[in-house]
């Protein structure tokens, strides 16, 4: 998703031809617009606007009454939902580390002259169009404490496996490993058509120089390849901040509130029937992505340029 | 040489370590499906020792009066129907975009970005479509999902477009030709390349779209493969050969399209950056 | 209290129900034309699909011109949203089974469900009403048996260990001690299935009431909460003291609903806090264990009344989105399921799990020990009192973690208690309660 908006975000992308644009002006109608504005207006715009006053109230989807900040109150006092907010932002600073370590890895090892490139991406790359809600299950079989493939392998090593997603400290971290696990193949491809896309004559010009793998890595590849980082990390905050089918199928949110993050505690308030709560819930969210994705994007890109 | 023998090593790790992490939970997946109930249940990584694979489709999807599948029907017409939506809708829409300059443009830039980035509201919405009477019905769904996949393929139809030539639109109307037969016989063949990624990544996301479906269509009559397989997972508990049955049959689609389509995949998640 | 009415009742009432049920069967409504086809959701768990098969079944085969399908919904908290969603746009089934009590009230069942007369739930007893009366009118019948919420334990392990059915905490938490020095788990817990940590918390509802007849009253108009109520809060402290002890099974966390009956069954666990219904997975899992598994209830501090919590079975409701011959064949069938038939239809497919809620309904006479084990707390007086989801229509739909949280060690009781008030006011809230 975000490899594409910086693409359009580059003055490239607007700059146009201006000559005989009036003549041709009918050639491309605004009704062309109608039916995709409609559709999005109605079932995206306006549910987006509308979140901000219901955010205000409590609501049974027939009446609502206004209660002020009631429901941000609320959300801030109740301990576990408190729990909610900060572990949003640990999975999703989490995944997105771990796909950018990992990712860049694989992204060198894949452009490397390695023998099976194609298997390697595949594999890598294949968990990434897995359904999310096939894998939790999956995975929380094989992360089952006793008798779950992982804790078993780990025994026959002698060591034993800790209570992946039982234990209250860890839970939260084993849903974002397994969506790391997901997820990595994608930012290893973003890699991958970055490093290709610098130009061989810097590496040669590096081995001229008789730089080795290492200092390769840090001088031609780290810095060249910023455009795949900054992708790699406003997709993976993006999906982590809104993440909630995996922690859903793996977890529900426990142990207790443990593994909750707010897209969780949007669901359950909506399952209870606290519609207003569920709202400033999705109201929050919104502000929080927002807060930190546009910044982060103007930030990044900016650099990019210099 | 030595190199080589040091690359050809690390390349024999790295099948080692990728098949380890990668492929055996896919062949867990696989041997559970095809087991019977009893030895599934010890959920142990061995070899079954009684194939029961067509026992075992066969049981998952007679389960719950042929519950799979209806989810199966229910999820390719919503993958069919949203997908075509987003095509057609999303290259009319970035067409008229990237050729009409002027105080529009930065208005729509503003509103695809913020359709990708802001999480749909969620109540809310079920409220419009509520008052629409398009709520719990498979079109209102394939209307969200079009409405929020939209996005994703206006800012890829429109980075392809910028590449297509505007002389091409100017022949065209010297012909005669009207906005219509230019936009659907003249310019929708080309954007070809760009309309096989869009449909391939995007059916990928709305087949394995769980949350949506979980709150715009909730109830067993309208399942999809998604609902049904998170729904089973609490009612097969005791049958964990039918509910990886059930995992590796939904698995098939996306895996066939990843044989058929893998490079525009790739294509598509990675492609503009490369511009 | 709940139902000691329905067994008095038996003896006197047999006959004469049995022709009430007869001549309600017999009265086909005469506008009624051709056959009439009426549909019944019900949860997709393997308990409730039995029985609404077996009532089915029976009713369809009385009632040749109706025919009832039976239609499934998720469990839990999924299925609770589908029934209000399903409700809330005019889209429910001709029929539907769902909780009584608080979750009951929870539908808006004033605008949302047709209300039934005395032709319909004549037969009911009292406490059953209570438990899906709203604004003075009744809406559902009972499907099912009356339930205790209490502990399973292993017999044979009690009599290898010489121990006596505990009648205050104090000698529970020595029988639990004895148990484990004898290397056997002593207390079973499954928060796999959350729901399953809540009966510490539930089942120890009648306790309160002992120590206080009003606290469900009180606790509806926000005059008592859980945090600050010692013989409530007692339930959370009990939670945190079991996980302190080390007296839960290792795999606690993990291990699920199915898990817990084995352990009890088998013996690999002595203790599992849960409802009796559970009698039914036992009975067909481990039928040859089916009699070492015995009932109490949960045990307070006073030795003497040593009250059991009991929970209402589920109900069977008409949306008021049902009209004209199905609206008639679907009241046809709610009193069928009120009548002696509908006992026995499930009787007869199920087994009784406990007593019934419909005047002149018996039970077989080779119960199982579960069975048996319950059945005398109801013949006394002072000796059964309804959950509190039965008395108030406040329940916070976060117990289920919070217990869990509490039952982990990841909070404390008192902290957990707190949190469940805070959960208890956001549902009183949002049911408009006077007072909150």
């Amino acid at each position: 998703m975000a490899t594409a908006r910086i693409r359009a975000n580059t003055p490239a992308a607007s700059r146009r031809s201006h000559s005989a644009r009036r003549r041709v002006h009918s050639a491309y109608p605004y009704w062309f617009f109608i039916a995709p504005a409609l559709i999005y207006a109605v079932l995206f715009l306006v549910p987006t606007f509308a979140s901000f006053y219901f955010s205000l109230t409590r609501w049974t989807l027939f009446t609502s009454t206004f209660i002020g900040f009631a429901n941000f109150v609320q959300f801030f006092r109740e301990p576990n939902l408190v729990q909610g907010l900060v572990n949003t932002f640990v999975y999703a600073a989490v995944t997105s580390g771990l796909k950018v370590v990992i990712g860049m890895a694989l992204g060198v090892l894949l452009t490397s002259r390695i023998i099976a490139r194609g298997w390697l991406r595949s594999v890598v790359f294949f968990p990434v169009l897995v359904s999310t809600i096939g894998v939790g299950i999956t995975f929380s079989v094989l992360m089952h404490p006793t008798e779950g493939l992982i804790n078993q392998v780990l025994a026959l090593v002698g060591i034993q496996g800790p209570y992946w997603l039982t234990d209250p400290t860890l839970a939260l971290i084993s849903v974002a490993l397994v969506d790391v696990w997901k997820g990595v193949g994608l930012a290893t491809v973003i890699y991958v058509a970055g490093i290709v896309s610098i130009p061989q004559e810097y590496f040669e010009a590096s081995r001229v120089d008789g730089a080795g793998p290492w200092t390769t890595f840090v001088n031609i590849i780290l810095p060249l390849a910023r455009p795949a980082t900054v992708t790699v990390i406003i997709l993976s905050l993006i999906g982590g901040l809104r993440s909630f089918d995996l922690i859903w199928a793996m977890t529900r949110g426990g142990p207790g509130f443990t593994s909750d993050v707010i897209a969780s505690v949007i669901y359950k308030q909506y399952q209870a029937g606290f519609y207003g709560l569920s709202t400033a819930g999705n109201v929050i969210l919104f502000l929080l992505v927002t807060a930190i994705i546009l910044p982060l994007t103007w930030v990044l890109n900016r650099k990019v340029t210099h | 040489m030595r190199r080589a023998i040091r690359r050809s090593w690390l390349g024999v790790v790295a099948i080692v370590v990728t098949f380890v992490i990668f492929v055996i939970p896919f062949i867990f997946i696989i041997v559970t499906a095809v087991k019977g109930p009893q030895e599934a249940s010890l959920l142990e990584f061995t070899w079954p020792s009684e194939i029961r694979l067509w026992d075992n489709v066969v049981e998952v999807i007679q389960a719950r009066d042929y519950m799979l599948l209806t989810a199966f029907i229910n999820s390719t017409l919503l993958t069919v129907a949203s997908v075509a939506g987003m095509v057609i809708l999303g290259a009319m829409a970035a067409w008229v975009a990237e050729r009409r300059q002027g105080r529009w443009g930065r208005v729509i830039d503003f509103v695809v970005l913020s359709g990708l980035i802001i999480p749909p509201a969620v109540v809310p919405t079920i409220w419009v479509m509520q008052e629409l009477g398009i709520f719990k019905t498979l079109h209102g769904l394939i209307l969200i999902e079009i409405a929020f996949g939209l996005s994703f393929a206006v800012l890829l139809f429109r980075a392809f477009i910028s590449t297509v030539p505007r002389e091409l639109d100017e022949a065209a109307l010297l012909d005669g030709a009207g906005p219509i037969r230019l936009f659907f016989q003249v310019v929708f063949p080309l954007l070809r390349p760009v309309i096989v990624t869009v449909i391939v990544v995007q059916s990928v996301a709305v087949f394995n779209d769980f949350t949506n479906p979980l709150y715009f269509l909730p109830g067993d009559a309208n399942a999809t493969v998604q609902l049904t397989l998170f729904n089973f997972q609490s009612q097969f508990k005791t049958e964990w050969n039918l509910l990886f049955m059930n995992i590796l049959l939904i698995t098939i689609p996306p895996l066939v399209m990843f044989i058929l389509f893998n490079r525009q995949i790739v294509a598509g998640m990675t492609g503009a950056l490369k511009g | 209290m709940l139902v000691h009415k329905a067994r008095r009742a038996m003896v006197v009432a047999a006959a004469g129900a049995g022709i009430l049920g007869l001549a309600l069967a017999g009265c086909t409504p005469a506008a009624e034309s051709g056959p009439v086809e009426i549909t019944f959701l019900v949860d997709n768990g393997d308990p409730t699909v039995q029985r609404s098969e077996a009532l089915v079944d029976a009713f369809n085969a009385e009632n040749p011109d109706i025919t009832v399908t039976v239609e499934t919904r998720p469990q839990g908290a999924d299925g609770d949203n589908v029934v209000k969603t399903r409700l809330a746009t005019g889209d429910m089934s001709d029929v539907f089974w769902y909780n009584a009590g608080s979750l009951f009230q929870a539908l808006s069942p004033e605008q949302t469900l047709v209300p039934l007369d005395d032709t319909i739930v004549g037969n009911v007893v009292d406490s059953f009403k209570a438990g899906v009366t709203a604004g003075g009118n009744v809406y559902g019948v009972p499907v099912g048996t009356a339930m205790g919420g209490g502990v399973l334990y292993n017999i044979p392990i009690y009599e290898e260990l010489g121990l006596s059915v505990p009648k205050t905490w104090d000698e529970f938490i020595a029988n639990s001690e004895a148990i484990q020095e004898a290397g056997k788990t002593a207390i079973i817990q499954t928060y796999a299935d959350t729901w399953t940590s809540q009966l510490f918390v539930l089942g120890d509802f009648a306790n309160v009431l002992a120590d206080n007849p009003e606290w469900a009253d009180r606790y509806t108009a926000n005059e008592v909460k859980y945090a600050t109520d010692d013989s409530a809060r007692a339930g959370f402290e009990h939670l945190q003291e079991v996980f302190e002890k080390g007296l839960l099974n290792a795999d606690f966390g993990s291990a699920t609903f199915d898990d817990g009956v084995r352990m009890v069954a088998t013996g690999e666990g002595a203790h599992y806090p849960m409802l009796t219904f559970a009698v039914t997975t036992l009975e067909a899992n481990y039928p040859d264990q089916l009699n070492d598994v015995g009932f109490f209830a949960l045990p307070g501090n006073d030795a003497g009344t040593n009250p059991l919590t009991t929970w209402l079975s589920a109900g069977a409701y008409i949306p008021v989105t049902t009209e004209g011959a199905k609206l008639e064949a679907a009241k046809k069938f709610l009193a069928f399921i009120a009548s002696v038939d509908g006992c026995d239809a499930l009787t007869d497919a199920v087994g009784a799990g406990g007593p019934y809620f419909v005047e002149g309904c018996t039970l077989p006479n080779d119960v199982p020990r579960v069975v048996s084990d319950l059945l005398p707390y109801f013949q006394v007086e002072g000796g059964a009192y309804p959950a509190l989801e039965f008395l108030s229509p406040i329940k916070g739909p976060g117990l289920e973690q919070i217990t869990v949280a509490v039952g982990s060690g990841i909070t404390s009781a008192a902290d957990g208690a707190a949190q469940y008030d805070v959960d208890v006011e956001k549902q009183a809230q949002q049911l408009g309660l006077e007072g909150w």
